[in-house]
């Protein structure tokens, strides 16, 4: 009995690993190769586009060293934290009103409305931010019209708060659907207990609503900080190439100067920095989850 | 059960004309009573009549359009929920999937003064009262609904408040379970002396439960009164119909004399009934109700100084303990049901035997 059922279960296990077999082979391909690519890349030595296969961790040193790496990658951080906070703050209360104040008939419409930003290309999205941020743009102009100020605001554009305007009205519908989600899934009897047993509406959010919600709003944080911190094309267009970011940094050493290793050594500590703090946050938050995980 | 005779107590919750609507429906319909201190009170109902609705006002969650609701005196009109001396047990316990068993319990004890393993202790004594000692660690998601259950009693009830409001606890639970947790609930209830309301559809549970018990109909209570007076003289066709079983009767009313009325009633003939038997006139055709086990089926050669009537056995439910029969009265088409228990030596009678049913004008009530 015993026999026939490793036999079958084997059996069983070769087919399952057939099936997959498709995906797990576009998963190699595409996924698996390219990164090991990247870091047998990011451990040669190279310039000018001559690499030299001597496997040191050079290039590394260079990348956590050197100041001007240094400060890009921080402000990539800075950026990408920012933009988090604020769009995590900006869609919670809409999340909260959609799934609490809105009636259910309305609350795909509502969602759909959300959505609209969508329909135009994102290229678009920022050119518009462009124009309305811009030294001679819609809010300078139209301040200057009406005699508010004498001269252009230099600090709504190419600078990191302009990113963080742009990007935050770029991701906030995907901060949004989750959290959205996560307050749909509490039971509204939950927080008609929170009350009964003597709290106020704003104690029994605190206690009840916002940990209950804690899943929708880590899930919000990796979505908008992951793609974010290696965004390519804002900083370009609203940093007007002032104010790069690890992702420009990379197409510089990997395209410009033509260096693939170190171009590659910037790319893995890009990643190994956003694994570290999205683990991190997991880990933290896991107290907001408390023992019933 | 509920056998203690009715001492005066003192009011706890007092309905004054209390309306409700939402939008266009009239959900209460002008509730006027009282329900008093200490009292295992039950509101009893079909779906929608508006008795979850009447709790909900007490407890605070709903709002109400005119009239008063007063709790130990006071006018709770402008007071929230959170701010009100009652506490509930969810109908789906709404246990904090987020918290610990004693995170739950010691959830409204926040602002209490008390030193934290004073608290602790308190949790602890709570989940002792409801069968859940040491189980405070627990996850609250772990516990099947038994246990739920008690959770949500002993968050409530830690709390000392003045009303526990219930809002149909058991209806989740199995048949066995919930005839378990019945009379631990009247046991926890007589030890805390605090002040019950239950809400419920099954007049069972409340008929075991209840001290009082109010039948609601459409949003307006139709008669509150004890388990054995709705039982034995429910004030209308209607609470007749949904309390227990009921057999009726057409009737006529053909004379009253000296507050005793007199009836002839279709299958069994002329009865004198008292005052009592005869709850206030609506204008509805006149029946008399009998409930089946105050009718007798006469086995041959049993005698019986009640009166009897002979009939037709057209068809016997077997229950156990009990049997049903179905018998066609005195050669009419007035069919009534009643209940034999299956004593030893008294054999189940087949469908189509003659048989003679004795009965008595005292078990009588007259509707009309």
């Amino acid at each position: 009995m015993a026999r026939s059922t490793s036999a079958l279960g084997r059996s069983e296990a070769r087919s399952g690993l057939l099936m997959i077999s498709p995906t797990a082979l576009y998963a190699v391909l595409l996924l698996a190769a390219p990164l090991a690519t990247v870091v047998i890349y990011s451990l040669a030595t190279g310039g000018r586009g001559v690499i030299t296969w001597d496997f040191s961790l050079a290039n590394y040193v260079e990348v956590w060293t050197g100041p001007v790496y240094r400060a890009i990658m921080l402000r990539s951080l800075i950026v990408a934290l920012s933009v988090t906070v604020v769009t995590v703050v900006i869609a919670y209360p809409i999340a909260y009103f959609v799934s609490f104040h809105v009636a259910p008939s309305k609350k795909s419409l509502w969602l759909f409305l959300i959505t609209i930003p969508f329909w135009t290309s994102y290229l678009i999205r920022v050119f518009l931010w462009k124009v309305i941020l811009g030294y001679n743009g819609v809010i300078n102009s139209g301040l200057l019209g009406i005699g508010i100020i004498d001269e252009p605001l230099t600090w709504i554009n190419y600078n990191v708060g302009a990113l963080v305007v742009t990007l935050a009205h770029a991701y906030a519908p995907f901060a949004i659907l989750p959290i959205f989600v996560a307050l749909e899934k509490i039971d509204r009897s939950l927080l008609e207990a929170g009350q009964d047993l003597g709290e106020s509406k704003l104690r029994t959010f605190w206690r009840v609503t916002l940990p209950l919600s804690m899943g929708g709003v880590i899930a919000a944080v990796l979505i908008v900080f992951i793609p974010t911190i290696g965004d390519y094309v804002t900083p370009d267009l609203i940093g007007g190439g002032k104010l790069p970011m690890i992702a420009n940094m990379m197409e510089v050493q990997m395209l410009k100067i033509n260096n693939k290793p170190l171009g590659s050594a910037i790319a893995v500590s890009a990643m190994l920095i956003v694994a570290l703090l999205s683990l991190a946050f997991v880990l933290v938050n896991r107290r907001f989850l408390g023992p019933a995980r | 059960m509920s056998n203690t005779p009715p001492k005066p107590k003192p009011t706890m919750i007092e309905f004054r004309d209390v309306h409700k609507y939402y939008g266009e429906y009239h959900a209460l319909r002008g509730i006027n009573g009282t329900i008093r201190a200490g009292e295992f009170f039950s509101l009893l109902g079909p779906s929608g009549c508006g008795k979850t609705t009447l709790l909900r006002t007490i407890a605070g969650f709903e709002g109400i359009d005119s009239g008063a609701v007063l709790i130990d005196g006071k006018d709770m009109a402008r007071v929230p929920a959170n701010l009100r001396p009652t506490n509930m047990v969810f109908q789906s316990y709404a246990i904090f999937p987020h918290m610990s068993v004693a995170e739950n319990v010691g959830f409204g004890l926040r602002r209490d003064p008390r030193s934290k393993a004073e608290k602790a202790r308190a949790v602890e004594d709570a989940l002792e009262m409801v069968g859940l000692k040491g189980y405070g660690a627990r996850a609250a998601h772990a516990l099947s609904g038994g246990q739920r259950q008690r959770v949500a009693l002993a968050r409530a009830l830690i709390l000392k408040p003045k009303v526990l409001l219930l809002d149909e606890p058991l209806s989740a639970l199995d048949k066995k379970m919930r005839e378990h947790m019945q009379v631990e609930l009247i046991k926890l209830q007589r030890q805390v002396g605090i002040t019950f309301v239950l809400v419920t559809h099954d007049q069972e549970e409340a008929l075991v439960m209840s001290d009082r018990i109010a039948v609601m109909f459409e949003g307006e209570i139709a008669q509150l009164a004890d388990p054995e007076t709705l039982y034995r003289r429910p004030n209308s066709k209607k609470v007749a119909d949904f309390i227990g079983t009921m057999n009726f009767i057409p009737a006529e009313v053909v004379g009253e004399t000296g507050g005793q009325i007199e009836v002839q009633v279709k299958g069994l003939g002329r009865a004198r009934l008292e005052a009592e038997q005869c709850p206030a006139g609506r204008g509805d055709a006149p029946v008399v109700g009998l409930r089946p086990e105050t009718l007798t089926l006469l086995y041959p050669g049993q005698t019986t100084t009640e009166r009897t009537v002979d009939g037709i056995i057209d068809e016997v439910i077997y229950f156990g303990d009990m049997t049903y029969y179905d018998v066609y009265l005195g050669g009419t088409d007035v069919e009534v049901r009643l209940s034999m228990r299956n004593t030893p030596g008294r054999p189940i009678l087949e469908v189509g035997s003659k048989v003679d049913v004795a009965w008595s004008a005292s078990a009588l009530v007259l509707f009309r």
